[in-house]
């Protein structure tokens, strides 16, 4: 019983996409819709479990004194901050994310500048870290090399003015063998997914259940 | 040897410090190096350009958060001052997920101020942010009012001129998805596939390799990639005649140009000082065993 059940949710759910994928009339095409409405209230308690696991592991961190633990001090002033102003907010009015409300003072005042601080740092250690590991130890690590030279330089301004049939080498580098080894890539994750949706639906594949 | 092994250990600083000068030189004075558009960016800008009043609603998509956003805002607005200096309608859709809201609301403030003869609602409309990813995706198609209710100020959807008669995809003439996450495959395989409906995409340097094949084989309709996309479409704009205000991807460049620059110089003189460094070390090694 305990694995039977979900097999079969799991059997009716997926037939019904299948099918509603290729008969997009009523009533079928309509199921795919309350499906995935299903999919997102499911979804939503998913994230409770979710809250759960990672508070159980950051208390964990706090009480045995773990190496970093007081970075678990600074998640809870994150999460119960968020928590309040969300509150707040509700009560304000049913959209947080109506202008005026806390939560989106608290999204442009600190959610932004902190977001756009962490990604404007990636600059800086990528060109750190490009120029210690970026070596042409092999044939394989020469090629990447230079087709990584040759679109970093083609792809900005300053390529064309350097030389003007750069961007036109770096085009072809991403049209012709960029774009053959990706779509080669993309039908081979799609096979395998249809493959491993095949298994989970017929009930082959039961290592979820575990 | 010696100054290539000092060069090869060399502290992180100077290098943070490097990049440092050549982004924020380019950023105060600005050298506008030429940009040349590229047929995906012409292929959107194209199709938007087509556009009239008459030809159904421009639905543009904010899928990007703080992080992506000196990439993706200046594709945002640009995409939104085509539609408005041209009339064409528009509807700003606030994302996929929750946190990206406050891209399209900071879109829509700038709008307001660049455009204040346009009135929202009746010029273009901002609906906000509704939980669901892809069923919202599939829910669009079957009947825009009753997915979205309201617009973002709460404004009944039935009480919105320019959304008389916008029903479904069908009424809407293209989505320009921008993207700093997987979002436009979403609105390809529940928009595009489905309902048939138009797609064009903005999306990070990062991830525009992914999408080339899907632009090869004409599921996209364009693609802006990255901030040399945004800039391309920048200079589309120029070149036709309408406003772009301060050209923030183009400016950005520059800067993208030095960056790039820097950590090629860097690259390419890490090599040779490796190359340099092993040499002199197999020079060392043969000489001992020899002694």
């Amino acid at each position: 019983m305990k694995k039977r059940v979900p097999l079969l949710i799991t059997f009716i759910t997926g037939f019904i996409i299948i099918v509603s994928f290729f008969v997009p009339h009523r009533p079928f095409g309509q199921l795919e819709t309350e499906t995935l409405i299903w999919y997102a209230i499911i979804f939503a308690f998913t994230l409770v479990i979710g809250v759960d696991s990672l508070v159980r592991l950051h208390i964990k961190h706090i009480r045995k004194r773990k190496k970093g633990w007081w970075y678990s001090i600074v998640f809870f002033a994150g999460f119960f901050y968020c928590l309040t102003i969300g509150i707040i907010s509700l009560i304000q009015t049913p959209n947080i994310f109506q202008p005026g409300t806390v939560f989106f003072y608290g999204y442009e005042t600190i959610l932004i500048p902190l977001q756009a601080t962490m990604f404007a740092l990636l600059a800086f250690f990528v060109a750190s870290a490009s120029y210690r590991a970026f070596r042409a130890r092999n044939i394989e690590a020469t090629l990447l090399l230079i087709a990584a030279v040759i679109v970093m330089i083609g792809r900005v301004p300053a390529g064309y003015k350097l030389w003007p049939k750069l961007p036109v080498i770096a085009n072809w580098i991403f049209d012709v063998l960029q774009i053959g080894a990706m779509r080669g890539i993309l039908i081979g994750v799609a096979l395998g997914a249809v493959a491993m949706s095949l298994r989970l639906i017929l009930g082959i594949e039961r290592t979820y259940l575990s | 040897m010696k100054f290539w092994q000092r060069f090869l250990n060399l502290d992180r600083k100077w290098i943070f410090l490097g990049i440092g000068l050549v982004v924020i030189i380019p950023l105060l004075f600005p050298l506008r190096l030429p940009v040349k558009p590229s047929k995906p960016v012409i292929d959107l800008f194209n199709r938007i350009d087509t556009l009239g009043v008459d030809n159904g609603v421009v639905w543009v998509v904010t899928d990007f958060d703080p992080g992506t956003m000196p990439e993706l805002m200046p594709m945002t607005m640009s995409v939104l001052r085509h539609c408005l200096t041209k009339g064409t309608p528009v509807v700003l859709h606030g994302g996929l997920w929750p946190a990206y809201i406050g891209m399209a609301k900071m879109a829509m403030d700038n709008i307001a101020v660049e455009f204040p003869d346009k009135k929202i609602g009746e010029d273009y409309v901002f609906l906000g942010y509704i939980p669901g990813v892809t069923a919202v995706i599939l829910a669009i198609g079957i009947d825009i009012e009753t997915t979205f209710g309201t617009d973002y100020y709460g404004v009944p959807y039935d009480s919105l001129p320019m959304m008389e008669g916008v029903k479904n995809y069908e009424d809407i003439s293209i989505i320009v998805d921008i993207s700093g996450t997987r979002s436009p495959e979403y609105w390809l395989m529940y928009g595009q596939q489905r309902y048939g409906v138009d797609v064009g995409i903005g999306c990070t340097a990062v991830s525009a390799p992914s999408y080339y094949t899907f632009l090869q084989s004409g599921q996209f309709v364009g693609m802006m990639g990255g901030l040399k996309g945004a800039a391309e479409y920048e200079e589309l704009m120029e070149r036709y005649g309408y406003p772009t205000g301060r050209r923030p991807a183009t400016v950005g460049m520059d800067a993208q140009s030095f960056g790039h620059l820097l950590i090629v110089v860097l690259v390419i003189l890490g090599n040779i000082g490796y190359f340099i460094v092993r040499r002199g070390e197999r020079k060392v090694g043969i000489e001992r065993r020899k002694e």
